[in-house]
């Protein structure tokens, strides 16, 4: 690979930390228009450019070397959790991808849009006392373009519906989607006894050749694994390699930062990170870019604090980590006479998006999608897998293992968590990572109206099941959520720069040459699938940002 | 060629491009070789961890999670085989866990029985009874894990001889699959789009 390399001492004119939904968006469009770009990695290259060198072995891939891990480690990024203010944190497990391309090299591949009506729901729903609720900055109309070429540059398969429950489009998706699986076949059979309505999943998972890239070839090791085949069309793979090809961007793994430094005007001047030995380098600047995801980019801009931003940086409004969203689920399993044999193809296929609005007549504010699944590879099904009650071990298991595997479905559903104050990433003002540095701390419970909503669709999904035929049926408890890929919120965008942290053009209130750009920007989570939007506000934040520099107004 | 065999070719084949794929052609006698050795593995080639005499107690463990009925077990899919090699590779701190928890075991044993010296001398119903005596311990679940996992896992790590894991569960382990995938999607009023059964 002929890469640019930059010095340190070099100014460059942009930095961006980090490389995965966002970041790898940012540094192609950036480098794409002329500008020299520094992208600062956390994580590896993985198989990046040998894509066929990942390994499709389950116990590889549970037992993964450490230097090979596709996502962080919370024995090194170490973080820790608690409820509320009351109580001790402890350990937490709260992971995100660590690796160039970030979470979309492994993640299932969602891609659904916001609906018009989220990005108002303040307004069309009304104000929630006690929560956070409010109106993005920005309308669905203003972001449907970059939608749009989200979409096309990254490659997303899937199939334009007319629907009350499905953003409309102004395109179609570049390919088709992928084929229903039993489990989507089943969707079918309970929809149509329910009156519910079944679309098959946007997935960023390309189904045929497209843009140099191969069509998934339904491996069924999926989720959590590398793309042998370069289907899964993640930043990778679309992004990082026209970024680099550009000759402008150099990236750099193994780069943990620990600040963006400033001057005494106030304005970045670049950042300072560890490097695979961890020695301390300063990159110079003349503007940053941080997408870092938000638990990691609201934590990075807490750990900057100075003399000048002593609450950290970018933090007069005092909301840097605040309104974190963690994401809502629920759902249940069951049991069918036929084998499904799911464990081929895509994680997710299908959903049913009936109850993706708020219905006031529920009595709780609250919405989301159910996805069929049925994903389970031979290891975790042998270890976890039967219905409760089975044996656990002898004969007894090893009959329920023969009249079980492959007629297993699952429904996951994805919900509405309501963005409140209390909920939060600050600095452990005890536990330290593996560099030195704060741990991160999650401080988060869901409003009850949140769990309330777990609780309708864990029933839904118990309903929809025994629809479509299952002789049996079962669902744990709903748990509110600890961590995980999900996390939004964390520096959300407004218009009034006392109740938000960046613009909407993403340029943090407090420091005119520094940009936040990931899933932190999000004023309301939606229904729990952030990567489009992500991706969408990417390509727009870009595109603004490269006609300011052009303007000299960064 | 049996049908894993090719499904295994096709995956090679379409699962690489370019040279690579003529490569794997060129070599694919030399691989079908490679993947035979490594199941042929020889049966009395020495442990690696596991002294001659543990390697029994383990596998008559392994015997009982998984037993052999009508189709094989984790004894036939050389599972011990597999916990072997773990036990030098990935989870080598585990190693005091299996001398100690042996140690208890053959305790366990004599307790109950006092005319046997180890596990292995117990008839079938004995070991049962011993083993259900244990367990909710931590070395049971232990070898639980450990031999599901071994069952389950690619053979090329010692254990599921012959995919006989795989084969309990229906697992087709090519890697390159086509719609219809199951019985449902298969259905004709599926294929057109249809919504009912």
């Amino acid at each position: 690979m002929n890469m640019r390399e930059y010095r340190s001492q070099e100014q460059v004119d942009f930095i961006v930390i980090g490389s995965g939904a966002a970041g790898g968006i940012m540094a192609k469009q950036l480098s794409t228009a002329g500008f020299s770009v520094v992208v600062l990695e956390q994580g590896g290259w993985g198989k990046f450019g040998h894509e066929r060198d990942y390994p499709k072995d389950e116990l590889l891939n549970r037992n993964i070397h450490p230097e090979d891990r596709l996502i962080s480690n919370p024995q090194r990024q170490r973080n820790t959790f608690r409820r509320n203010d009351r109580e001790d944190a402890r350990p937490g497990g709260h992971t995100y991808g660590c690796v160039v391309g970030g979470g979309t090299v492994t993640y299932g591949g969602s891609s659904w849009r916001h609906l018009p009506w989220e990005f108002n729901e303040a307004t069309t729903v009304g104000t929630i006392a006690g929560t956070g609720l409010a109106d993005w900055p920005i309308t669905y109309d203003e972001l449907e373009p970059y939608y749009t070429q989200a979409e096309w540059e990254m490659g997303i398969s899937g199939q334009r519906v007319d629907s009350p429950f499905v953003a409309p489009m102004s395109k179609e998706y570049p390919v088709p989607p992928v084929p229903m699986k039993s489990s989507g076949a089943l969707f079918h059979v309970a929809a149509a006894k329910l009156g519910l309505s079944v679309v098959p999943g946007p997935l960023a998972i390309i189904t045929k050749p497209y843009m140099g890239r191969s069509g998934c070839v339904n491996c069924g090791l999926c989720s959590g694994y590398g793309c042998h085949v370069k289907a899964r069309s993640s930043s990778a793979v679309t992004m990082v390699p026209l970024a680099i090809e550009t000759g402008n961007c150099e990236v750099r793994v193994r780069s943990y930062v620990r600040e963006i430094n400033v001057d005494n005007g106030g304005r970045v001047t670049g950042v300072t990170y560890f490097n695979a030995d961890k020695q301390e380098v300063f990159q110079s600047a003349r503007a940053v870019v941080l997408s870092a995801n938000a638990g990691e980019s609201a934590r990075l801009l807490l750990m900057s604090n100075s003399s000048r931003f002593p609450d950290g940086l970018a933090n007069s409004s005092g909301v840097v980590g605040r309104y974190l969203m963690l994401g809502g689920g629920g759902g249940a399993s069951g049991l069918f006479e036929h084998p499904l044999n799911d464990y081929k193809g895509v994680v997710s296929g299908t959903g049913i998006l009936d109850y993706v609005p708020s219905d006031p007549d529920r009595g709780f504010y609250g919405g989301g999608r159910l996805t069929s699944r049925g994903y389970a590879t031979p290891i975790s099904y042998g270890l976890s897998g039967l219905s409760p009650g089975s044996p656990r071990w002898g004969a007894g298991y090893k009959q329920a293992l023969r009249e079980e595997s492959n007629h297993r479905m699952n429904i996951s559903c994805f919900t509405t968590q309501l963005p409140l104050e209390t909920n939060r990433v600050d600095l452990d003002p005890d536990v330290k990572d593996e560099w030195g540095l704060p741990a991160m701390r999650i401080t988060s419970t869901s409003h009850p109206d949140d769990i309330k909503n777990m609780e309708f669709f864990r029933q839904k999904s118990i309903e929809i099941l025994e629809a479509a035929g299952a002789t049996k049926v079962w669902a744990g408890p709903v748990r509110d959520s600890t961590g995980g890929a999900h996390n939004r919120g964390t520096c959300r965008m407004g218009d009034d720069p006392n109740t938000s942290v960046v613009d909407k053009f993403h340029r943090a209130h407090d420091v005119p040459n520094l940009f936040v750009v990931d899933g932190s920007n999000l004023v309301t989570g939606g229904r729990n699938h952030p990567t489009m939007t992500i991706q969408a506000l990417a390509f727009r934040a870009a595109e603004h940002l490269v006609l300011a520099a052009n303007a000299g107004d960064v | 060629m049996s049908t894993q065999e090719k499904s295994r070719r096709s995956f090679l084949v379409d699962s690489v491009s370019g040279l690579g794929g003529v490569w794997v052609l060129a070599n694919y006698p030399e691989i079908l070789a490679a993947e035979e050795h490594v199941l042929a593995e020889d049966e009395s080639a020495d442990f690696a961890f596991f002294t001659p005499e543990q390697a029994v107690e383990v596998e008559e463990m392994t015997a009982q999670i998984i037993p052999t009925d009508h189709t094989p077990g984790a004894r036939e899919a050389r599972v011990v085989r597999f916990i072997d090699r773990i036990l030098v590779g990935f989870d080598r701190d585990r190693q005091d866990d299996y001398t100690q928890g042996l140690q208890d075991l053959a305790a366990e044993t004599k307790r109950r029985f006092p005319s046997a010296d180890k596990f292995s001398d117990l008839i079938y119903d004995q070991r049962l009874e011993v083993l259900t005596a244990i367990e909710t311990t931590p070395f049971f679940n232990l070898v639980r894990t450990h031999t599901i996992t071994g069952f389950f896992a690619s053979p090329v790590h010692g254990g599921n001889a012959g995919k006989v894991g795989w084969e309990l569960l229906g697992y087709d382990d090519s890697l390159n699959h086509e719609a219809p995938f199951g019985y449902y999607d298969a259905l004709p009023q599926m294929r057109r789009g249809g919504t009912t059964p």
